[in-house]
């Protein structure tokens, strides 16, 4: 009997409590957000999704949140682990658009996880901004979720830019036609290897070397033991993190310094000059920042204060620019009202105003100006090729590991 | 079947139509946990109707439900999508009568590594083709929703029941109660032991892969890390010995709790479902060996005991 009669002024309690919220929470937008807090991503997630996020709610609501018609709206954040897993992922943007109804949603973290999260978000009318999804399908993604915008580009590009930095530096003739070309296989880089490779080979480029390692492989001194033998001038990997270090380490060890070399994904991580210091100078990578630009000189000294560590030089600028873009379509809207924010995004004619520079979308939800490639100068990931952006640098030929 | 069997039946066949309404009845967000849901209680199951018996633990669960998902990866544009699962189903029991001839005579622990290991072959296997070919993460762009894949899931659930139900009452599923207690004793009245358990361990090949197939478009993007994640052999074997594998229904008392528990774990204390795993696992070796159904044996002799004195 004691414990029904608890247990009823316990509910009671609570939907005091809850009426309170409610008459209170005209003025918060929730956001939700789900990505990987364990498993494998989520080692990439904490440098460049989870910081950036936290950063965004916080300056905003700093600034004292978001303006609508009704007046300021300070931001919610709800964050659940996906653990690295598309089940877990579909299942929490369910839940937080249901059990938590949540306004609006952070895209998921990776491409794997924003293309399995994208049904939910699409069949529930919420935008998907993706910092962190690389594909060459936006035109068939964007006509299945016609919600989902891309903000980090397409890999046939980067693919191509990557073999164009090689075709300029021949023409100038600073190179040689010797190139060495490996990737991880698994998805990304076979993709990656299989279009530069055919960019390369179409411009007269010799593959002198050509390999591939399983990923998660740790003794990577044999793919470098070849490229190394077979003389290349250009060492090309499409790496995923755990291998670019071993790889760069490797390379470091056995004295491997052609006159370009370069790794994907992770080079670009304030880790990688944490490990190798100056040793790293004039190394190439997938993606970049203009760096100079105060903008991002900013985001990159707030972000610092909050986690403790540097953003990263390309997808974390992405992924706060997601959630600007939100905000402003949000503004610009003057409500929460989710439908009516989803047609201000696909109306082609708005732009907005980011940390990267001005947004806008194409017919596929893409956003055609981004880094393709960057390089490590003077301690800095310096965007070299970019669609669309300025700022680009000079690519610096490869002098050795210093 | 005499009236009593039929009397059994009508009860489970009226949960099966109700389950059926989930997707009508209740909000997106029920219809993604029954969905997971479905999913487990035929792994589970199919998995217990080998595994109860013969008290092999089988890890491969994950590698047949990766060639379940590759199927339909590589298929779903040039085939009907119903053909699908059914060209899993077939190729999954060919690779569990492969791999059952050749390890089905290792037992214990022999047989857990290796299984446990063949999700990571087949993986590294595939990669290599994509590899090779040139092939690489696959988009699996179809109009099905989630709906759709919770009906298939459920039918597959009824023909597991029904193979299960099926085989409980064959003499196949009487030599492997008599292979599971003492197997020199089958050897010795006659049975043919290896070609019994290879049989029966093509079942859950077939619904495992099957289960793969139906679920690649909810995953739309395929790629090998993810199709075989060894996770969900392990939660597989858990929830089925959670739930109990001396019958039929065992596994589906597992799958629900344990689904729901993940749930809440995830909700509350993002961080700590690994630990929930292992707890669970603890729990079924100290405190209930025989899963949810011997407690439940149990509970019903001291009940009638109780009434008998």
């Amino acid at each position: 009997m004691f414990r029904r009669t608890l247990m009823t002024a316990t509910a009671a309690m609570a939907l005091a409590v809850a009426g309170l919220g409610a008459a209170s929470a005209q003025e918060t937008i929730r956001l939700g957000a789900a990505a990987p807090q364990s498993g494998p991503l989520a080692g990439g997630a904490a440098v460049t999704h989870w910081p950036a996020v936290r950063l965004w709610v916080q300056q905003t609501n700093a600034a004292g949140g978001l303006q609508l018609a009704s007046g300021k709206a300070l931001i919610e954040l709800v964050e659940y682990d996906d653990q690295t897993n598309p089940q877990q992922a579909i299942q929490a943007a369910q839940r937080l658009a249901t059990q938590d109804q949540v306004d609006f949603m952070v895209a998921p973290y990776s491409t794997g996880l924003n293309l399995a999260a994208a049904p939910i978000f699409a069949q529930l009318g919420y935008p998907q901004i993706t910092g962190t999804a690389v594909t060459n399908q936006q035109p068939e993604l964007a006509a299945q979720f016609p919600n989902m915008f891309f903000l980090l580009g397409r890999t046939g590009v980067m693919a191509e830019d990557t073999a164009k930095v090689l075709v300029d530096l021949r023409e100038a003739g600073s190179i040689g036609n010797r190139v060495a070309l490996v990737n991880v296989a698994d998805a990304f880089g076979i993709e990656m290897a299989g279009i530069s490779k055919a960019v390369l080979e179409g411009a007269g480029f010799e593959i002198v070397y050509q390999s591939s390692y399983p990923l998660g492989t740790q003794d990577l001194a044999p793919i470098i033991d070849g490229a190394k033998s077979a003389e290349a001038d250009a060492f090309i990997a499409w790496s995923y993190p755990g291998d670019t270090f071993a790889l760069t380490d490797q390379a470091i060890v056995q004295g491997f310094a052609p006159s370009v070399f370069f790794t994907a994904v992770a080079t670009a991580f304030p880790a990688y000059a944490g490990r190798f210091g100056e040793q790293i100078e004039g190394v190439l990578g997938m993606g970049g920042v203009n760096a100079d630009d105060p903008a991002f000189q900013a985001f990159s000294a707030a972000h610092t204060e909050l986690a403790g560590q540097g953003p990263d030089f390309w997808a974390s600028a992405a992924t706060y620019a997601t959630l600007e873009v939100l905000g402003q379509a949000i503004e610009a809207v003057g409500s929460a009202d989710r439908a009516a924010v989803l047609a201000h995004l696909q109306d082609r004619a708005n732009s907005y105003e980011t940390i990267l520079g001005p947004v806008d979308f194409n017919e596929n939800n893409d956003n055609e100006r981004y880094w393709t490639v960057g390089q490590w100068q003077n301690g800095v990931f310096r965007g070299v090729s970019a669609r669309g952006r300025d700022g680009a640098v000079d690519v610096q030929l490869f002098d050795g590991w210093n | 079947m005499n009236a009593q069997e039929i009397g059994k039946v009508i009860p489970w066949a009226l949960l099966l139509l109700a389950a059926a309404f989930v997707p009508v009845v209740f909000s997106p967000y029920w219809l993604s946990m029954a969905t997971t849901m479905a999913m487990f209680v035929v792994l589970a199951t199919s998995w217990a109707l080998f595994s109860g018996p013969t008290h092999y633990i089988s890890l491969a669960t994950a590698a047949f439900f990766g060639v379940g998902t590759f199927v339909t990866g590589l298929g779903f544009q040039t085939l009907p999508f119903w053909m699908l699962p059914l060209i899993a189903a077939a190729l999954g029991g060919i690779l569990a009568a492969l791999v059952g001839m050749v390890t089905l005579r290792l037992s214990g622990v022999y047989f857990v590594i290796f299984t446990l290991g063949l999700a990571e072959l087949v993986r590294q296997l595939v990669t290599w083709v994509q590899n090779q070919t040139g092939q690489r993460g696959m988009y699996v762009l179809t109009s099905i929703t989630e709906r759709d894949i919770y009906w298939m899931l459920l039918g597959l659930a009824a023909l597991v029941y029904l193979a299960g139900w099926l085989i409980g009452r064959s003499k196949l599923g009487f030599a492997l109660r008599i292979i599971g207690n003492d197997e020199t004793v089958a050897r010795h009245v006659g049975i043919d032991t290896a070609l019994a358990k290879v049989a029966l361990f093509t079942i859950p090949g077939m619904a495992a892969a099957a289960v793969g197939a139906i679920l690649a478009p909810r995953y739309i993007y395929i790629e090998p890390s993810t199709a075989f994640a060894p996770l969900l052999s392990f939660q597989v074997v858990i929830m089925a010995l959670l739930g109990g594998t001396g019958r039929l229904w065992g596994p589906l008392a597992g799958v629900i709790p344990f689904t729901l528990l993940w749930e809440f774990i995830t909700r509350q204390a993002p961080n700590q479902t690994l630990l929930l795993l292992g707890i669970v696992f603890l729990l079924i070796v100290y405190v209930l060996p025989g899963g949810f159904v011997g407690l439940w044996a149990r509970i019903r002799r001291r009940f009638h005991q109780g009434g008998g004195a």
